[in-house]
Order: C-alpha cells, then structure tokens, then sequence
C-alpha cells in the first residue's frame, strides 16, 4: 500500500452492513487516517434478515439484532443524520444538520428502503405499515402479538412471503395479493412461483394472484380494509405494504454521478461512474445502492439486494480504497441469497432471472425437497435449492464454469422428469417491485444523452 | 454478546443446535433460526458451537478470546 493511501480523511456514507464491514475492513487493510461512518438511523449497525423471521414470530426483540463487529473500529460514528449532497469537486458530503464533510475518498453505502404505500393519505392509516428498520419490525411485532384479525400483505416477493409466513405460524389469517401471477416471481420466475403458490395455500394463506390493491380504507383513521382491482373487499386491521425497495440515491441528484433509481453504477473495482460514463477514483460504492458490472452474466450491471453481495462488495471497496491500481481486486462473487418460510429453506446461487429454461436437477418439488437448475442460452446460470442446501455448492461450480444447460450430471435423488421449462421470468427492462436481484444493464431503450457542463 | 450466521453459508448440519440448544434451533428440516444477542451465560456454549461449525458460518463478537481466530469466524463471501 503506498504511504498516501494510507492516510488522508474517508467517509463512508450508510451505516448498516455494507458500511460496517467496509469501516472494519478499511482499518484491517492499514488505514490510519480519519474514518467518519454517517447513517440517518440512530442505531448502530444491524442486521436486517431476522427482522422479517425471528423477529415476526416473537421470538427476538428487534432492538436485539445488532450486528457484532469482528473487530474494534477506530471511526468517527455520525449517527441519526442523513447525508443530502454530494459536492464532488469541493469534495465535501452534505449532511442535514448543515455539517460539509470533506473526503479524500468516499464510500457510498446507502442501501435502500421499503417502497411507501403510494397514497399518502391511505399510507397514513393506522395499521398500514412497511418493514425494512428495527423500528419497523418493533411496531409489526407488537401488531401481531396483538392478534389481528387478518393480516392483508401487498405484495409476494421475499419480504411479503415470509411476513405472511410469520402470521400464519402465529395463527392469524391472512390474506397476500401480488400483482403477478405467483409469489417470488420477480426473484426466480413463473415455474418456481408456481410452486411457491402452492407451498402458500398449503399452509393456509388467503393467496390472490393477479390483483393489485386498489384502496384502502379507513374508520376514524384506522385501517378497515382494502378494495382490491378485482372487485372483492378484504377485512383486515393490518397491512403491510411489501412493495420491495427504493434505492436511497436521491441525495446524489446533483452530484455529477451515475446515480438513479436503478442505484449508482460503478466498475468491477467498485468504483463509481460519473454521468459520462467516466470512471472515479475517489468515490466507490458497495452494497444494496451499486450496480456493478458482472462478468457470469454478460456485464450487465447487476444490483443486489443480497446480504452476502453487501458483505464482499464492502470488502473489495474497502480494500481498493487503500490500494494502488494494480494491487486492486475485482468484485466477482457469485450472487448468493437465503429465504426462510413456510418452514422451507430456500437457497439461490447465480442469477435466476438471468435464464430462459428451468429444470428440476435433484429431488422432488412435491416432497419439497429439491433443486432447481436454471439456464440461459445452454449454459447454467442459477441454481435455487430448497430444503437441499447441501446440494447447493456443486451448482455454483457449474455456474463459474459456465457448464452447459441442462446438465448431465446423475446425482442422488434424481427427478421423475428432466425436461426444462420456460423459466418464465418478468421483462428486466421493467422495473419490477419485487425482485432481490435487478438486471439494469443495457437500457437499449433509452439512447439518450445528457450533457452538462460546469458551473 | 452479540453473533451473526452467514446463512449463505450455512449448511444446515446443526452442530450448533446441539452444542447450544438454547440459541441456535432448525425451524423446519434446515432453515436455522437463531437469538443474535444470546445471554451471558450462554458465552461458552456459542463459542463452542462457532468452533464446531464445519462451514464455519457463526461470527461471534469478541471471539478472538476464545479457542479459535477470528479469521476463521468471519462471515464469507458466498
């Protein structure tokens, strides 16, 4: 490392997963300059998958689910204030108390947050909530400890299912209504929501697929019910608006970066374009908020909602901030995710929207034990396992080496039926609101071009 | 004291579940569910099944002062 990169002041926007591990990783790698951590939470870093399990079923406390630090971080913490501007060429960030942050380099880790009920009036009833903070999870908690009596969730990507998943362990009825034809379909196509829908009927879930919320209504500023597109009417004194998440970047409107809804760009280096196209190489990005070329799936820039992706993105993003050119290290992992519902084990490697065909490789989807192998153009992509996460890490292989689809590979359990099907997966180029995973690459439909120049 | 599971990583073998009933459980055939702040007194145990965790999934705060590195513990890339 050479001596300048050692020193100098690093700010890290965003203060949850992706910031911690990058701070941690900052201090592993030799920094001895100043380290300033923002996040617009109070709280310290935590860890947000138990949010919508342990915490649901009542059996954490939402507060306890701070994530534990592999070591001691000498930073400055600036919690409680979010971060509203970019000033690159002052290079100085923003914060809403009016504080300038100057930066010799800086990380942007703002992660996302749950898509608001789009009527305001409606989202302000009491009983219609979002979950995505600590915060969120307390007052969800505390809701269905209460005993509702039914639970309406909008929306059947991950977050939706498994919140629907807590209610009916914990008794309550609940109705789920998805816009698309099957729960989980933006994350891992038609063929598997086919079975994701099953799994949900199966354990007692009110399923409506195919409608969306139309209304919600309200008694005395209470939440009553909803009307959905269909015509029917739900009673319900909760819902939970499971809509998937917006990208935390408009603080970076006017910051010259390659920012938008879609996240902000950056390269295999984790380091952030600006709106040119040009690479920085003093402003990187890690975690929920980058979409980052990928070399498995074509180079399309992917944006992950995935815990592992903010865990390792913050590690190369941190270790390329203290590191010369060509000692840097290209972000390449295979994108990894888990789901717990309905007391299945739902594991996924590669990028199962990134396919044309699916096929049942091991196992059998009626015992519920199996996995599924998905392909696109002859070679494998993903591979999503349920209840089988043993079997998981042979697939990852044949993804790395792009194998061909559908595999000869004879292994133990083998299906009653090899015969792939359209995977059946929402157009990329929507935006859809559920999946974990955004392929963003490409947007042939937009050949625009903006310039601004200074001043 | 304060853990988190690399659930990627985790591959449902449950070494923990037996090593520390009390904070580590299976909901379902392999979904582990776990308390991210065990109580004190649980210490020993949880080391003791972050040791034992043969994808070594379990990162637990501070347990540099236990058997095993940190390293070992930390959470992966997968």
């Amino acid at each position: 490392m050479s001596v300048d990169l050692r020193g100098g002041r690093i700010v890290v926007v965003g203060a949850s997963l992706a910031g911690l591990r990058a701070a941690e990783t900052l201090r592993d790698k030799g920094f001895e300059g100043r380290l300033t951590v923002v996040g617009e939470e109070h709280l310290p870093p935590y860890d947000r998958p138990p949010l919508s399990k342990q915490v649901l079923l009542g059996r954490v406390r939402a507060e306890e689910t701070a994530l534990p630090r592999r070591r001691e971080v000498d930073a400055h913490w600036r919690l409680g204030v979010r971060a509203t501007g970019l000033d690159g060429a002052a290079r100085e960030v923003l914060l809403a108390d009016g504080e300038r942050l100057p930066f010799d380099r800086l990380l942007i880790a703002t992660g996302t947050r749950a898509r608001p009920w789009p009527n305001p009036a409606e989202a302000a009833l009491d009983g219609v909530v979002t979950l995505r903070t600590v915060e969120d999870a307390a007052g969800l908690a505390e809701r269905l400890a209460a005993g509702p009596r039914r639970v309406l969730v909008i929306g059947a990507g991950f977050t939706g299912s498994e919140i629907a998943s807590a209610c009916r362990e914990r008794g309550l009825p609940v109705t789920v209504a998805e816009r698309g034809p099957a729960p989980l379909v933006g994350a891992l196509g038609g063929a598997f929501g086919a079975f994701a829908a099953g799994v949900q009927r199966a354990h007692g879930v009110d399923l409506r697929c195919g409608v969306t919320v139309t209304a919600l209504d309200g008694r005395a500023g209470r939440l009553t019910g909803a009307v959905l597109s269909d015509g029917s009417r739900i009673e319900a004194d909760v819902a939970v608006v499971a809509l998937g998440a917006v990208r935390n970047t408009e603080w970076l409107a006017d910051s010259g970066l390659a920012a938008g809804p879609r996240g902000v760009a950056c390269d295999a280096g984790c380091r952030a374009f600006d709106m040119y196209g040009i690479v920085t190489d003093d402003v990187f990005v890690a975690g929920d908020v980058a979409r980052f070329p990928h070399p498995l799936f074509e180079y399309q820039l992917l944006s992950l909602e995935h815990w592992g992706n903010a865990v390792a993105q913050a590690e190369v993003a941190a270790h390329n901030m203290v590191n010369p050119g060509p000692r840097r290290l290209p972000h390449l992992s295979v994108p990894a995710f888990w789901s717990s519902q309905f007391g299945l084990n739902i594991k996924s490697v590669g990028v199962p929207t990134f396919s044309d065909h699916v096929m049942v490789a091991q196992g059998s989807p009626q015992e519920r034990r199996f996995v599924a192998v998905y392909g696109y153009r002859g070679r494998i992509t993903a591979a999503v396992s349920v209840n089988r996460g043993k079997w998981l890490e042979h697939y990852q292989g044949l993804i790395e080496t792009a194998a061909p689809f559908p595999p000869d590979w004879d292994g133990v359990e083998p299906p009653a039926s090899r015969t792939p099907v359209p995977s059946d997966v929402p157009d990329p180029k929507v935006l859809s609101h559920g999946p974990t995973v955004a392929l963003t690459g490409h947007l042939p439909d937009r050949r625009l071009v903006l310039r601004r120049w200074g001043g | 004291m304060k853990i988190v599971v690399d659930l990627n990583r985790c591959q449902g073998y449950a070494q923990c579940v037996f090593l520390a009933p009390g904070v580590f459980e299976l909901h379902g055939e392999e979904a582990l569910m776990y308390t991210p702040q065990p109580p004190g007194e649980q210490r020993e145990r949880v080391l003791r099944a972050a040791v034992a965790c043969p994808v070594q999934a379990i990162l637990v705060e501070g347990r540099d002062a236990g058997p095993a590195s940190g390293e070992e513990g930390r959470s992966g890339v997968r």
